[in-house]
């Protein structure tokens, strides 16, 4: 009987504390001290809302010619004026911020997937492995992107899959090296010894007592990175090299902008203050949230 | 009276430079032998104190009982069963009979599992069957005098002395026959240090499991240990049962370091022998008597012969030329 009752109160803790009581709430106030924080983060959920929302709060489509006057400025109808095609930027800023958003995450997913399992092999696995791999892994990053981008275009052919597969490529060494070190600074660290000495199998001690450890700072920098994955799509695309027109994007906003800035500057000023609203935001967002997270001033993290 | 652990001639050695530069400098033993045959038994429900300065290889030893450091030579019998040599994998099952409390009460402990996790851990990963783990974390928890409102705990939210018991109650969920404690007390105040000492003790006439307890602090040893050995650069000095070792010591290391134990009676007359000089270099051993550079007894013969064991009575051997008179 009296078990009995132990379990039900362990069952009630459970439900009422996952966590450390108020620990969210307590994030929450630390961001809130933060005012670059707070403007990140409200930068972020705009762009982030715009590229989810696109479809529907287009006010036009942004793919249909002449639904203005060609290159008008800002109006009442068209706020952010027209192109040289007569369709709508505001329209085509909107619908570019769903394939930024797309790249972005398509690639930074695929990214911290593979580096966080490259970086765990190098840092848990034997000595050669590991001094293969970060071979490997700086070979990668000594080519510079965009001309590595230019080689994989001319391989594989312009388009969306290939700007996404150049960014994730260049991308997952990084990732790879900082999960490595996490790593190697938690084999010898006692509870993995202790791990062993029960007999846990390598997946069993890296899936659930090395993993939850080594992804926190990973998720930080990807935060930070995603701007960097941006600017890189909107550069690949500007050079012809990315996203087809007539797709719109913020890189061929700007270069179909690039061609006719002597007639109206519009379409350049709207293709690139949305990357520089998203490098902000997600900066100012990545760097409180390090500083919340730092697991150097927050151990228990 | 069967022994259960029975150690012969160990030796765990330790590769110091990389077998290509070895050759490349002319080294002929990259080696260092950090554990150098070591010989002792343990029998069921006994208690056994290994004792020795910081880098004199008791941790050595228990980490290569638990098979995390390979065996160089001798032989390991555990229950009958030759151990020494398995791979980490053949060791499978053996875990479930031997475990070990970890010197770091919180360092010990995965960060973000739960105390019922952490507790409950051993029966995951032995793929125990047919027993409910809510219920064997309440069981082991109520054990070790931690209420079960501690099982949703994290390990930050834990003091050392918690921690700690947190630690017994993993290394007794799976009943084994033998926990391998290496410094049981250390990091904890004295009070919490007699609390876990009695804990401990409670626990081993429930369960009669046996207990190797490493440890430099005397105390501990002469509270719950049947027998002691002393380790000096990797060797056995002396062991014998506790109250033996204590009383009549016979290396002169041992009486140094029993005489460098604070002494609770304050009217008990007490010698302080000072030893002098550091623990050499396990890369450059002394020659004869490894205790030679240091010993306030030292003759000549000490300086070029090794002394051999000697068997004082059945149980207490020392390795001295000059064993100390009564």
């Amino acid at each position: 009987m009296a078990a009995s009752e132990e379990n039900v109160s362990i069952a009630d803790h459970a439900k009422r504390t996952r966590r450390e009581p108020g620990a969210l709430r307590q994030y929450a106030t630390q961001l809130a001290g933060n005012p670059l924080g707070i403007v990140g983060l409200v930068l972020v959920v705009l762009i982030i809302g715009c590229a989810i929302l696109s479809p529907w709060i287009v006010p036009y489509d942004p793919t249909q010619i002449f639904v203005g006057p060609r290159l008008g400025g800002p109006s009442w109808a068209h706020w952010l004026g027209t192109d040289q095609l007569g369709r709508d930027t505001l329209s085509r800023v909107i619908a570019g911020s769903r394939i930024a958003m797309l790249v972005a995450v398509a690639t930074l997913g695929t990214a911290l997937t593979i580096g966080l399992l490259l970086g765990l092999i190098a840092g848990y696995g034997p000595q050669w492995l590991d001094n293969i791999l970060l071979l490997l892994f700086d070979a990668v990053r000594s080519f510079p992107v965009i001309v590595f981008g230019l080689a994989l275009v001319t391989l594989l052919g312009p388009s969306l899959q290939t700007v996404i597969l150049v960014v994730a490529i260049t991308s997952v060494p990084i990732y790879a090296r900082i999960a490595r070190t996490q790593t190697q600074s938690l084999r010898n660290a006692e509870y993995i010894q202790a791990e062993r000495a029960m007999g846990a199998g390598t997946m069993r001690t890296l899936a659930i007592h090395i993993l939850p450890n080594v992804i926190g700072p990973l998720l930080i920098l990807v935060s930070m990175d995603v701007p960097l994955v941006i600017a890189t799509e909107a550069g690949l695309s500007f050079l012809g090299m990315g996203v087809r027109p007539p797709t719109p994007s913020w890189g061929t906003i700007l270069n179909d902008g690039y061609g006719v800035i002597r007639n109206s500057p519009w379409p350049v000023i709207s293709g690139s203050v949305p990357i520089v609203i998203v490098t902000l935001g997600f900066t100012f967002l990545g760097e409180a949230l390090r500083d919340i997270f730092d697991p150097k001033l927050r151990r228990d993290l | 009276m069967s022994a259960l652990l029975e150690v012969e001639d160990l030796r765990v050695r330790f590769r110091t430079i990389g077998s290509l530069r070895a050759r490349i400098r002319g080294v002929e033993d990259p080696f260092i032998d950090a554990v150098c045959g070591v010989s002792f038994s343990i029998r069921e429900g006994e208690t056994l104190g290994l004792v020795g300065e910081s880098g004199s290889g008791k941790s050595t030893i228990a980490r290569a009982l638990i098979g995390l450091n390979p065996v160089a030579d001798g032989s390991i019998r555990f229950d009958g069963r030759e151990i020494a040599g398995l791979g980490e994998r053949q060791y499978g099952a053996l875990r479930r009979e031997m475990s070990m409390m970890w010197q770091d009460p919180v360092g010990s402990l995965s960060p973000r599992l739960t105390v019922r996790s952490l507790v409950t851990e051993p029966f995951r990963i032995h793929g125990v069957k047919g027993r409910d783990l809510d219920e064997e974390a309440s069981r082991l928890l109520t054990m070790v005098g931690l209420g079960p409102d501690f099982a949703s705990r994290f390990p930050h939210q834990l003091s050392g002395g918690q921690a700690r018991r947190v630690g017994v109650a993993r290394a007794l969920a799976l009943d084994p026959k033998l926990v391998i404690a290496d410094e049981p007390t250390a990091g904890l105040d004295v009070s919490v240090q007699a609390e876990v000492l009695n804990l401990l003790g409670d626990l081993q006439r429930r369960l009669g499991v046996a207990i190797l307890v490493i440890t430099h602090n005397l105390n501990v040893v002469r509270h719950i240990t049947d027998r002691m050995a002393i380790m000096y650069l990797g060797r056995f000095v002396e062991q014998g049962p506790t109250e033996d070792v204590f009383f009549h010591p016979r290396h002169p290391y041992t009486e140094a370091l029993l005489s460098a134990n604070p002494e609770p009676d304050p009217d008990a007359a007490k010698e302080r022998i000072e030893i002098s000089g550091e623990v050499p270099s396990l890369l450059d051993r002394p020659k004869g008597c490894e205790f030679h550079t240091r010993c306030l007894y030292a003759q000549d013969d000490c300086r070029r012969v090794a002394p051999g064991v000697t068997r004082e009575s059945e149980t207490h051997r020392y390795t001295c030329h000059h064993p100390l008179s009564e």
